[in-house]
């Protein structure tokens, strides 16, 4: 494809300008500001993969910078090891330490991770100099310059930084475009709805964090051969490196690989230069650029000069795509498929209790192969907690939920998607950064691991709900049925064999309402069994086989919707005691 | 013998949590009602602690009297810094975004205190001189340096002062309904930006006091917050995050830890145990001691 050839092409374009800056500069503060700006691009793009691609964001990444600078200078201090195989030692600890570091840390979320990610570097820093390692030089190797990665040619030390960067770059496309990518991005935009697609979020978190330590271990290494010479905990594990590091990465702009090129080249030789002019008179000017660089940013700019720069490219060619209406083909009900005896979902004596509220009591019910099950209730039924319990996000606290006659109690949700069991949200929970195609395609990777088909799989399913013309779209472009739509193409997506729609009527028009009771026919149509929540009944009496009561977290009545609505038992739960008494017939 | 050494450590402990106690409400009170963590806090307590020293050094003032004097032009500071600054982050609307931004944006704060202090007065250590200083109380075997203890004392006023501020006057009430339900608040015709200023205000205040206090008995240098920033976020993760008594109770136990710490640890690794009980709370409650559930905010 043209546009992901082109990316490779501009990867190309930027190493080479790199190489000829190396080979046309000569003054040696140049070269050295030079390898400056492709270490920090690089370390910027190394924070990028677990912070700006997968959101989470750490204040401690300088950790794996540290392992990195450590590892290698000790090992030529105590084992005369050449730097380039220390290298390799170095990535080697900082993926472990990073396992390790993440196992317990990607428990936490949001702010949490955050701080907890700023206590690692601290300890680090506290117990190199209780080892002793409060200052370790390089030994001097003039005889193996090469060897040991002490050149004297200062634009050795930029093809060398070069080369990491190209290295840094290649990966991060190479996570941009797959499937990893777009998992990592889900999970950024909204993580439930990443686990209810099939993404298993802490995997994903990991392995980012595994394939961003890597890279910052190795500008470690380098930086302490091309640059410090001395390794000291302040100056590897301290405050400065990781500032550096966010500097880069939020002027330039996050989650994209030319964010943190483009904040490289910007700020390192602006604070450089600084440094050099009036750095005599003037210690801590370059903190002083830093911190006021990221505070007139966030005021200003907070998306970074790579997103702002698109936005206004793209402002003068967005032009108002043209909307074709959305239509369903009706389905003959004659010949459709029918509810089967095999029981898909068996749920059995399920009861969920928060503090002070017990939410759900000893519910139980069958679902069968290609029936439409509605799941009615007032307001605080427990309609959603049991949809919450079905696919994983509660662990019921007693009961049993059977899905393809196999016991799922406890699986994450990500696990049952992949088995088949596809939900939708009672507020459409979107990927908002994401065009609705690549929404969808986040459904298509449980089944695609390459991109093209996934890409192909998602616009069959856009097709299937008549929304094919609005993939290129952002979902805060999309009206309430096209978003409702969108996560139902998400949901088909997957190839669920079930479906747990949460009041996908939810805030639609007449018109809208009938699409979409169009659109789940179909769906039922083409084999797909469907549990379905609505607190209306008129909709579900046109669209369910069966319908379950639920109030107060009891199963009120269970049956074919005329037989349950003129239960008088739901009738009260619905309109109250006196309505019973006035009314004989349904209470629609 | 060893039980005396025991509660002079317990006691060591103590005195300096009561201080790390006081800091770190303000920055919990920041964080409780606009969901930010401050990371320049360490900054303005450096600042406090400079502050402190000038009115000693050229107004003769005592520093435990000049640690309240910071308060009034240290709210003031926090206030301006909240609508000059803070306040212009909008996030484009979407309120994580906005608080991820006015984050980053105390990073950037921080960086310009510690780096344009060092610039202005030097990064040479400076301390105040008081006769307390180095004088004791003695209790029996235990003795309580006499500057850590006056020190504990004024810390435990204002921590107080705070609390009655808070549960007992109309705005301190009205900042508290802002910190629980920003929109419910609003629809009681409660001016949330007016709270979350008073808040990083009296935040900043507190901060500023707490470092007042701590430059009698500590040296003053522009990069002393890099050695309490942590000690806050810990004590303040420990009691819950936003939880103002949890804060204070938070601020104690790292004081008795760190204490605690040089028992079984060498001095260098004293804050070893510190960050080892802050892991260990992430992990285990990360709701910390006294916060009503985990929130993953």
């Amino acid at each position: 494809m043209p546009s992901r050839s082109r990316g490779w092409l501009a990867i190309a374009a930027v190493v080479a300008a790199g190489g000829v800056l190396t080979l046309v500069i000569d003054e040696r503060y140049h070269h050295r500001v030079l390898t400056l700006v492709f270490l920090w691009a690089a370390m910027g793009l190394a924070w990028n993969i677990i912070s700006g691609y997968a959101g989470q964001i750490s204040f401690g990444h300088q950790v794996f910078f540290g392992i990195g600078a450590y590892v290698t200078v000790l090992l030529v201090v105590k084992l005369g090891l050449t730097p380039w195989i220390g290298m390799i030692v170095a990535v080697a600890v900082a993926v472990l330490a990073a396992v390790l570091i993440g196992l317990p840390t990607f428990r936490l979320a949001g702010i949490y991770f955050g701080l907890a990610t700023l206590a690692y570097p601290l300890i680090f820093r506290i117990v190199m100099d209780w080892l002793g390692y409060q200052e370790v030089a390089l030994p001097m190797k003039r005889e193996h310059q090469a060897w040991f990665m002490q050149f004297t040619e200062p634009r050795s030390f930029d093809l060398l930084a070069l080369g990491v960067l190209a290295g840094t770059l290649v990966l991060s496309r190479v996570i941009e475009t797959s499937r990893l990518g777009y998992r990592l991005r889900a999970i950024r935009e909204n993580e439930q709805a990443a686990e209810a697609m099939g993404v298993d979020a802490f995997r994903g978190k990991m392995a980012a964090y595994m394939l961003s330590a890597a890279p910052a271990a190795v500008v470690g290494a380098v930086y302490i051969h091309a640059i410090l010479f001395i390794v000291t905990p302040e100056a590897v594990f301290g405050l400065l490196v990781i500032s550096q590091t966010l500097v880069v990465c939020l002027v330039g702009g996050t989650g994209t690989l030319w964010g943190p090129l483009i904040g490289a080249a910007i700020m390192v030789p602006v604070s450089e230069v600084l440094d050099a002019t009036v750095g005599d008179r003037l210690p801590g000017i370059q903190g002083v650029v830093y911190g006021a660089a990221l505070v007139l940013f966030m005021m200003y700019a907070p998306e970074g000069v790579y997103w702002r720069l698109r936005q206004a490219l793209h402002r003068r060619r967005d032009a108002p795509a043209a909307r074709s209406p959305i239509a369903v083909a009706p389905v003959d009900e004659t010949t459709a498929a029918r509810p089967t005896a095999t029981v898909l979902l068996d749920v059995r004596g399920v009861s969920k209790s928060f503090i002070g509220l017990q939410a759900l009591s000893d519910v139980g019910f069958e679902v069968r192969e290609r029936e439409i099950l509605g799941v009615i209730g007032p307001n605080g039924a427990g309609k959603t907690t049991l949809f919450n319990v079905l696919n994983g996000f509660l662990t019921a606290d007693r009961g049993e939920v059977r899905f393809l006659g196999e016991a799922v109690t406890g699986q994450r949700p990500s696990a049952l998607c992949r088995r088949g069991l596809g939900r939708t949200f009672q507020v459409v929970r979107t990927f908002p950064r994401l065009t609705v195609l690549e929404n969808v395609m986040v459904g298509a990777f449980v089944r695609e691991r390459a991109v093209g088909r996934a890409q192909a799989a998602a616009r069959v399913a856009l097709s299937r709900v008549g929304v094919a013309d609005r993939a290129g779209l952002l979902p805060s472009s999309l009206t309430t049925l096209e978003l409702r739509l969108m996560e139902l193409a998400r949901c088909l997506a997957t190839s669920p064999k079930l479906v747990l729609l949460d009041e996908p009527l939810a805030g639609l028009s007449a018109d809208g309402v009938d699409i979409m009771i169009g659109m789940i026919r179909r769906v039922r149509a083409d084999g797909v069994t469907v549990v379905i929540i609505e607190h209306t009944m008129q909709a579900l009496l046109r669209l369910a086989d069966r319908l379950i009561v639920l109030d107060q977290g009891r199963r009120l009545a269970e049956g074919a919707p005329g037989q349950v609505t003129r239960d008088p038992a739901v009738i009260e739960a619905y309109l109250g005691k006196r309505w019973l008494a006035r009314m004989g017939s349904p209470a629609c | 013998m060893a039980l005396a050494e025991l509660v002079q450590y317990v006691a060591t402990g103590l005195l300096v949590g009561g201080v790390y106690a006081l800091m770190s409400i303000g920055l919990a009170l920041i964080f409780g009602v606009m969901r930010v963590v401050n990371f320049a806090q360490g900054d303005f307590m450096m600042l406090g602690m400079y502050l402190t020293y000038f009115y000693a050094v050229s107004g003769s003032i005592d520093p435990l009297l000049g640690a309240v004097l910071t308060i009034p032009p240290f709210f003031a500071l926090g206030w301006l810094v909240h609508r000059g600054l803070l306040a212009r982050v909008t996030g484009g609307g979407d309120p994580q975004r906005q608080m991820d931004a006015q984050l980053i944006l105390t990073l950037g704060l921080s960086l310009v205190i510690t780096n344009a202090t060092t610039m202005i007065l030097t990064p040479t250590p400076r301390g105040i001189r008081t006769a307390y200083a180095t004088q004791a109380f003695v209790l029996g075997p235990v003795l309580l340096n006499q500057a850590r203890s006056y020190a504990f004392v004024m810390a435990l006023v204002l921590a107080v002062a705070v609390y009655v501020f808070l549960t007992r006057t109309d705005a301190g009430k009205a900042l508290r309904a802002a910190a629980d339900d920003p929109e419910a608040a609003a629809y009681q015709g409660i001016d949330v930006r007016a709270m979350h200023a008073l808040a990083f205000g009296t935040g900043i205040a507190l901060v500023a006091a707490a470092g007042g206090l701590l430059a009698t008995y500590y040296p003053i240098e522009p990069t002393v917050a890099g050695n309490f920033i942590v000690l806050m976020f810990v004590a303040v993760v420990l009691g819950g995050l936003g939880s103002i008594p949890g804060a204070f109770v938070g601020g104690l136990v790292i004081g008795l830890v760190q204490s605690l710490t040089l028992l079984v640890l060498p001095f260098q690794l004293q804050n070893t145990g510190v960050f080892i009980a802050f892991l260990l709370v992430l992990y285990l409650r990360p709701q910390g001691l006294f916060g009503r559930r985990a929130r993953t905010v």
